[in-house]
């Protein structure tokens, strides 16, 4: 078929790929929810699944859990986020901040809650550093730190990781206001920094950041890997409850597990929910709030808070991928030696077979399903540019659904149909559940620059006789080599650091660096995780390396290019 | 078969308004001057005219070049050169893959290369083949974008102020090139420019555009193709 004639369908094709399997799986979710389950000769509709889920001892608090800590970390990372912009936009302090921060946006969830958890465990970094000559401790003290009942590791776990995200989607958006030249004005009008940026420049970016926003909310309450690794065992957060009924033998429990799917989503729409009320009230008081005049007092404690926050965020991650090394070349490391006592090559080669598996399944599955959310991307924003065909301003809505509507809701249903239908989960499947996740984030990386490309140069091209598939191939994709490149990263680093999909819709069949580095969780072999956690991060973060080098090298001669 | 580039009767509006209404008709090396203040429609004419007009217009009227209606015709089809106020050279070639861009298909890549560096020669620019276009000064960015527009055998010449960026000497230099070059190739040649000296320089028939207010100018939104 005609590649022309094909392009205006890949908007709909790029739609029913990215949302149909969140309905399937929303629907594979409802039915046994409430009793209908064929393929274990179960028929509904009955509430006894939801009984089921309610009489599970500490139920509560694992619904507790997962709301308290998804809106703790979502509101602890947007406000260090807005104390950062609003203490230290355009400032040294900010930039660095802000260098330091973007790269940990790729390094996988798992890898930065293990070295979380190395770093502030009793036995860990820190613990280390301070004894015994401050502490006076000659081992470990029996303390609960990580895994902590009230889940309050998991916060911090969590709002490190969310917090980079947070911080880059907001400096886009910012951007596009005018900043600098509002707080130009608010502190020519004697307010300082901080009030002034959030009376005039916050209610504008808000509006901009809410999506990404719930995005972090939705996830932080509904988490699977970072839970099992930093959240309280007993009770667990709902999500993980959900998702050791679903790897139970006994095709019953999977009714109780639909149910408590459902329940988590309905958790996640109350919070949503909540989240707009929360917003509506800071509305209404802020706007009080900036009819009174105050000039804020309180502006360097504000500003102070931001950055040490910052600061310490900046740090943790950095720690842990750290101290994550060193255990991996660990030898013997008793408590309280700040480093090993010897270092050795032999956790690398004890698990170098395992390892080159898992990556090569992580390889091919991240390339796959980054090249297939790579070509629906630059085929919806051609034909955006060539037919005009805009999803629309509901397209962003549509494109943050399958971020906003939580993992645990719709990928137990997802598994379930696939089993009622009989279609084998495997490598195929996998992939085509990590589009479902990759494929915004790829959209959404190169829709800006793919846009803001000049269309003067595609008129000039046409001019000279180049027809539309000529100007695509060889002026806007060459010119657009570097956000294409980074784009592929963002999308393998989405990828790699998969948990649930690859889990669930894999079967427990396909292992890749995360689900290998998680499995691993529960036994406490620090050097095997810490071997898998580095490779997951070095699965994550080299792809953006190339992405710099790469566009770099190929134009070293091309100074038109080099800020582009 | 009339030589020339024919506009019969061409009509371009937006909402209820009318932004350019012309009826002309430009011989071969013939120019005709488009006056106006910036912001009333003149580069709408020319997206018309290259046939990247955003929907939002809507247009009438029929454009005939060398004996065929282009109205419809894909833009890449058009063979309409144009020049713009930018010299819109593609940063990731270098100047010598610029012109081949240009330069119409067919020939051994060694004649293509002795084409591309006669165009260079021919303005003064030996040896300029593998520089990169950022590295140029305005005037030779100019020359080399007028270079790529000729090699590409355009039937017509259509001139968005292509001079206006440059200094009053670099100015003079480049307008008298553009000018020779299209007369000697007896290409039609429609300038759209608001600065009189350009006006006396073409030196042939002029269209004055009404002052009429118009909105934000977005002619070329639209994609070519």
């Amino acid at each position: 078929m005609n590649r022309r004639r094909l392009l205006p369908f890949v908007p709909m094709a790029t739609l029913v790929l990215m949302l149909g399997p969140v309905l399937a799986g929303l629907w594979g979710t409802i039915l046994p929810a409430f009793g209908q389950l064929s393929a274990a000769g179960l028929h509904g509709p009955s509430l006894d699944p939801f009984r089921m889920v309610f009489a599970t001892p500490g139920i509560w608090q694992s619904i507790r859990l997962s709301v308290t800590t998804g809106l703790l970390s979502a509101l602890l990372s947007l406000g260090i986020v807005i104390l950062i912009f609003a203490g230290w936009s355009g400032t040294r302090s900010f930039r660095l901040l802000e260098r330091l921060l973007s790269p940990f946006l790729a390094v996988p969830h798992a890898a930065a809650a293990f070295g979380l958890a190395f770093l502030i465990a009793p036995s860990g970094w820190i613990a280390r550093l301070l004894s015994p000559w401050a502490t006076g401790w000659g081992r470990p003290p029996d303390w609960l730190i990580v895994q902590d009942p009230w889940g309050l590791c998991m916060v911090a776990g969590l709002t490190l990781k969310e917090m980079p995200f947070l911080l880059l989607m907001t400096l886009a958006a910012v951007g596009q206001t005018d900043a600098i030249r509002s707080m130009a004005v608010a502190q020519a009008l004697g307010y300082g920094r901080v009030s002034g940026w959030i009376k005039t420049v916050l209610p504008r970016v808000y509006p901009q950041i809410r999506l990404p926003v719930y995005v972090v909310l939705a996830y932080a309450m509904s988490v699977v890997d970072v839970a099992i690794i930093l959240g309280p065992s007993t009770p667990a957060p709902l999500s993980v409850l959900i998702v050791r009924w679903m790897g139970d033998p006994d095709l019953a429990l999977r009714l109780r597990a639909a149910a408590g799917a459902l329940v988590q989503f309905g958790l996640v729409v109350m919070a949503l929910g909540l989240w707009r009320m929360g917003e509506a009230a800071v509305g209404y008081f802020g706007s009080m709030w900036l009819y009174h005049g105050k000039r804020g007092r309180y502006d360097l404690v504000g500003r102070s808070f931001g950055l040490v926050l910052g600061g310490i965020s900046a740090l943790a991650i950095l720690g842990g991928l750290v101290v994550l090394a060193v255990w991996s070349f660990a030898g013997f490391w008793g408590f309280p030696d700040l480093l090993p006592a010897e270092l050795t090559l032999t956790n690398w080669t004890r698990h170098s077979a395992g390892i080159a598996q898992a990556l090569t399944e992580t390889a091919l599955i991240a390339s796959a399903a980054t090249i297939i959310s790579l070509v629906l991307a630059l085929g919806c924003l051609e034909a955006e540019y060539r037919h005009g065909l805009r999803i629309g301003s509901r397209g962003l809505w549509l494109l943050y659904l399958p971020l906003v509507i939580p993992q645990t809701a719709f990928l137990p249903g997802l598994q379930t149909l696939m089993l009622g239908f009989g279609v084998t989960s495997g490598q195929g499947a996998v992939i085509l559940a990590h589009v479902v996740f990759v494929l915004p984030y790829v959209f959404l990386s190169l829709g800006d620059p793919f846009r803001a490309w000049d269309a003067k140069m595609g008129v000039i091209a046409a001019a000279l006789g180049a027809g539309p598939d000529r100007v695509l191939w060889a002026v806007r994709l060459p010119m657009l080599l570097r956000p294409v490149l980074t784009a592929v990263a963002v999308g393998i680093a989405v990828s790699v650091g998969q948990y649930l999909p690859t889990l669930l819709i894999g079967g427990g069949r396909v292992a890749t660096l995360t689900t290998e580095a998680v499995a691993l969780a529960s036994g406490g072999d620090r050097r095997a995780i810490a071997v898998y956690g580095l490779m997951q991060t070095g699965a994550a973060l080299i792809p953006f390396a190339l992405a710099l080098l790469v566009p770099a090298l190929v134009w070293r001669n091309r100074r038109g290019l080099r800020h582009g | 078969m009339d030589k020339g580039l024919d506009l019969r009767g061409v009509t371009i509006a937006k909402g209820d308004r009318t932004l350019i209404s012309i009826n002309r008709q430009i011989g071969p090396g013939d120019v005709l001057t488009i006056m106006g203040p910036s912001g009333s429609g003149k580069s709408t004419l020319l997206a018309y005219l290259t046939g990247t007009l955003s929907t939002d217009f809507r247009a009438s009227g029929q454009v005939w070049l060398d004996g065929h209606d282009i109205t419809h015709a894909a833009p890449y089809r058009r063979r309409l050169g144009i020049l713009f106020q930018d010299d819109l050279l593609f940063p990731h070639m270098s100047v010598g893959a610029n012109l081949a861009f240009g330069l119409r298909p067919g020939g051994s890549r060694a004649e293509r290369a002795a084409r591309v560096d006669a165009a260079l020669a021919e303005v003064g620019l030996d040896g300029f083949a593998d520089r990169d276009p950022a590295t140029l000064s305005g005037g030779q960015k100019a020359r080399v974008a007028l270079m790529r527009m000729l090699l590409s055998e355009p039937c017509a010449l259509l001139l968005d102020e292509p001079f206006s960026r440059l200094d009053a000497e670099l100015r003079v230099q480049v307008r008298d090139m553009v000018f020779a070059q299209a007369k000697a190739r007896a290409l039609p040649v429609l300038l759209v420019t608001h600065d009189a000296m350009d006006r006396d320089a073409a030196g042939g028939d002029v269209f004055l555009m009404d002052d009429v207010e118009a909105g934000p100018d977005r002619a070329t939104a639209r994609p070519p193709g």
